[in-house]
């Protein structure tokens, strides 16, 4: 597959699974409805989700196009406009529909976006693998013990133990805020160094290399970021 | 094709409605009421729904159903804190509650199903057409179990459920519709028995929700119940009789309660009136009485509010517009505890009892394929997901997940020539099992293998209406494999066959209770009738005539009672033969009055 590029597929022309349609074998011409039967066709299994908004794989995208191709594609794959015609036809909006809302869902979400798109780029790049974070680990572990004293303090209230032990959750609920912040802060910045690799012409080795290795890093903060903001919700539903 | 009509299913009352080229319509009674009380009754010749029903049920309370949409896709163990103010049976079979009455045991659906055939027959006598296809409203905050409950029920009432939607969701259809409403909006809506919170974005015709919450055991009813434990305390005390003790009094005290809190939505006060065996109970009550019962029951709906706005990635102060559905909402303190919430003025343009039905009629409209400009994009109110080791749950699908959406999940085994797997699927926002909800199991079978060979692809389809599908796919062979899933809570696809078919049986009884019911009617029209015209008439005609109809009156007064059609409409005719004479005097009389207090010149002009 070729990466480079990003996808200039205008609109009406997402690939579909057939070239011919499933309905009355006439050959399908990039359209999402036969132009012979006018039967839905279904959506190509290859079709990636920057594809099918037509988007550029880039990290910051348009947010009111993508907003916009979700409302037009809707309009023509929802089962509200299928629910007199044919189980085939049916079952093919259905999965169209389906699909095209988990796509503007995963997109929509600037960190679900990137690990989607470090997903896609990491089927041409086999090494990237993510570390289990060794220090939030024992971190992840102290805090679900603090948690499950304060659970059994809590119903009796007020007492010197549990006063200083809120004050401990609290100061560490601050200290993982902050880390979450600035771990934003640098996928921030690796986001848009991302999307200037992407314009530069066809990848020397060096360049390779350097995308492979900004891929690997954002994977890695990504990854942590997960265990720190499981822990901050922990400590929210906790401690309120 | 026939029309698709659209049906508010309600916790209280229940209503239908169709949509024209001059925009939706809810469809009157006979009486012309709208609105269809959510009660069945069994008399000794079959069942009765609606408004005569209400009445059976202080006549025979036992036999009389009510509030059933609470029992919908529920177990005995979810309403046993409940039980207690029903006046009726009820155990369970398979997981599903069944409701005694009489010498008849009938599931929720069957019993929502009489609603929904009642509502059909109205539509059909409205239309003068066959009426086989709605769209059927549910609460968002439904689950899996109680949508596929009400998909049933349609079934069992000979109607193609085309579509199941979200309450808030078809208020907003017709406030879009209607009021051509855009923007960021959140739609309160408080019914007889559910409250929901739904969060939507209205933009060039699609209606988008970004989020939804709520609470399927919060409406009216529940205030109603305050009520009524405070005043049976009361009737109790100063007049020293136990309510309890007679469940036909039980309802006379619940319909009074209910009557007062309505009173109080529009007064500062009302007198709470009821016969007793021993007199009479009067007490008058203020509506700051009534909003202290009910402040923290207001009080629970704005968690969920909170959390809907929170899902929605919004603040308070982002919402363009809030709208007050559901009859519940018309309490001036549920006003006030929006607005200071919301920092704004909610409104309620469109009747909150019939706003739900039209909205409903236009979705069914969308799908007829007759209303092209509107899309209504609706989410998963409650998050999906499987039991994994430890008696944790592992969600696949988000809640707030626009619908139709599809997990995959891979499943293996882990000994060598095991051959099944057990699946089960849960529905919650819970870390652990036994904290969410219960949807199906069921087992997936395996080719005996090396540990870990086998790979079974399954497939977790939440379609349009918020009903779970799952589909199995063998890797390996890339096979498709049948899924046998075993509801819960839910009646089998056999169970439901069973009872269509029953429904089927039972349609001729019913006609004749209806056909009962509406001699009956006619009976007391004529008796009033007659009545009246022997007192203005009796001078006219002989002492010899009047006793004669005295005597055939007094007849039809007799068999009016009794369940045989027949009957009331011969005695009918003998009332309508025996009174021509009179009838004739009486015109005679009258157009002699009228022309004596005229003017020669008045008459011949």
């Amino acid at each position: 597959m070729d990466h480079q590029q990003p996808t200039t597929s205008t609109a009406r022309q997402l690939p579909m699974a057939r070239s011919m349609c499933w309905h009355c074998q006439s050959e399908v011409t990039g359209e999402y409805l036969c132009g012979q039967c006018v039967k839905v066709q279904p959506l190509s299994k290859d079709l990636d989700y920057f594809a099918c908004f037509q988007l550029p794989r880039l990290l910051s995208i348009n947010e009111q196009q993508l907003e916009q191709t979700f409302y037009e594609l809707s309009r023509t794959f929802h089962p509200d406009f299928y629910s007199t015609k044919d189980e085939s036809e049916k079952a093919i909006s259905l999965g169209n529909s389906a699909f095209l809302n988990a796509g503007y869902r995963t997109l929509k979400d600037p960190i679900q976006r990137a690990e989607y798109l470090i997903r896609l780029e990491a089927g041409a790049v086999k090494d990237i693998r993510s570390n289990p974070p060794a220090d939030l680990f024992e971190e992840v572990l102290e805090l679900q013990e603090d948690l499950e004293t304060f659970r059994q303090l809590a119903p009796n209230g007020g007492s010197s133990e549990l006063e200083a032990l809120r004050k401990k959750l609290q100061d560490k609920r601050d200290r993982l805020e902050k880390r979450q912040a600035e771990m934003e802060a640098s996928l921030q910045s690796q986001f848009k160094q991302w999307d200037l690799l992407q314009g530069l012409p066809p990848l020397s080795s060096q360049a390779r290399e350097e995308k492979n290795s900004l891929l690997h890093d954002m994977q890695e903060i990504l990854s942590h970021r997960t265990y720190v903001r499981n822990m901050v919700n922990d400590l929210l539903e906790t401690t309120g | 094709m026939s029309r698709i009509v659209g049906i508010d299913l309600g916790t209280t009352n229940s209503l239908v409605a169709f949509m024209d080229k001059e925009g939706p319509h809810v469809i009157p009674g006979p009486d012309g009421q709208t609105k269809v009380p959510s009660i069945v009754g069994l008399t000794d010749n079959g069942l009765i729904v609606g408004e005569p029903a209400k009445a059976h049920l202080i006549r025979d309370p036992s036999r009389t159903i009510y509030s059933v949409k609470r029992f919908m896709g529920k177990g005995l163990d979810d309403v046993k804190d409940e039980l207690k103010y029903f006046p009726y049976q009820l155990h369970e079979k398979n997981g599903v509650i069944r409701i005694e009455i009489g010498d008849k045991t009938y599931s929720p659906p069957q019993v929502s199903a009489m609603i929904l055939k009642e509502l059909k027959r109205r539509a059909e006598e409205y239309l003068k057409e066959d009426i086989s296809r709605a769209v059927v409203t549910v609460p968002a905050y439904f689950n899996d179990s109680q949508r596929q409950a009400t998909k049933d029920a349609g079934l069992i009432a000979g109607l193609e459920v085309l579509r199941i939607i979200n309450e808030p969701t078809a208020a907003s259809l017709a406030y879009g519709l209607q009021k051509k409403t855009q923007g960021l909006i959140a739609i309160y809506d408080l019914g007889g028995g559910t409250f929901d919170i739904s969060i939507l974005k209205l933009q060039n015709g699609i209606f988008e929700v970004l989020a939804t919450n709520g609470d399927t055991h919060l409406g009216g009813d529940d205030f109603d119940q305050r009520l009524v434990d405070v005043l049976v305390d009361d009737i109790f005390h100063t007049q020293g009789v136990k309510v309890g003790a007679y469940p036909d009094l039980m309802q006379t005290v619940r319909l009074e309660a209910e009557r007062v809190k309505v009173r109080l939505s529009d007064e500062i006060q009302t007198m709470a009136v009821i016969d007793l065996p021993n007199g009479t109970y009067e007490k008058m009550w203020t509506r700051e009485n009534m909003e202290t019962l009910v402040m923290d029951l207001v009080d629970r709906t704005l968690a969920p509010c909170r959390h809907a706005l929170k899902d929605a990635g919004l603040t308070a102060s982002q919402i363009d517009e809030v709208i007050l559905v559901g009859g519940s909402t018309r309490m001036p303190l549920v006003w006030r505890k929006v607005e200071e919430l919301f920092g704004k003025k909610p409104h309620s343009e469109l009747n909150p009892d019939e706003v739900v039905a039209l909205g409903a009629a236009v979705q069914a409209d969308i799908l007829g394929g007759h209303t092209k400009d509107l899309l209504l994009l609706d989410v998963t109110p409650l998050s999906l997901g499987i039991e994994t080791m430890g008696g944790v749950m592992s969600a696949l699908i988000r809640r707030n997940t626009t619908i139709p959406t599809s997990a995959k999940e891979m499943f293996t085994t882990y000994v060598d020539g095991q051959t099944s797997v057990d699946i089960h699927i849960l529905q919650g926002e819970r870390e652990l099992v036994k904290d969410n909800r219960s949807l199906a199991r069921f087992q997936l079978k395996l080719p005996p293998l090396p540990a870990g060979v086998p790979r079974v692809e399954v497939s977790f389809l939440i379609d349009a209406n918020g009903i779970l599908h799952v589909t199995a796919r063998d890797i390996r062979t890339g096979e498709a494999q049948s899924v046998q899933v075993k509801p819960s809570h839910g009646l089998t696809d056999d169970e439901v066959e069973v009872m269509i078919r029953d429904s089927f049986q039972f349609a001729a009884e019913d006609i004749k209770v209806r056909q009962v019911i509406e001699a009956r009617n006619e009976a007391n029209a004529i008796i009033v009738a007659t009545e009246k015209a022997l007192v203005r008439g009796t001078h006219l005609i002989s002492d010899k005539e009047t006793a004669s109809i005295r005597r055939i009156l007094q007849q039809l007064g007799d068999v009016k009672a009794e369940d045989d059609h027949r009957l009331i409409r011969t005695k009918i005719t003998e009332v309508e033969k025996v009174t021509h004479h009179l009838a004739e005097m009486l015109m005679d009389a009258t157009l002699k009055e009228a022309l004596e207090s005229k003017k020669l010149s008045d008459v011949i002009k």
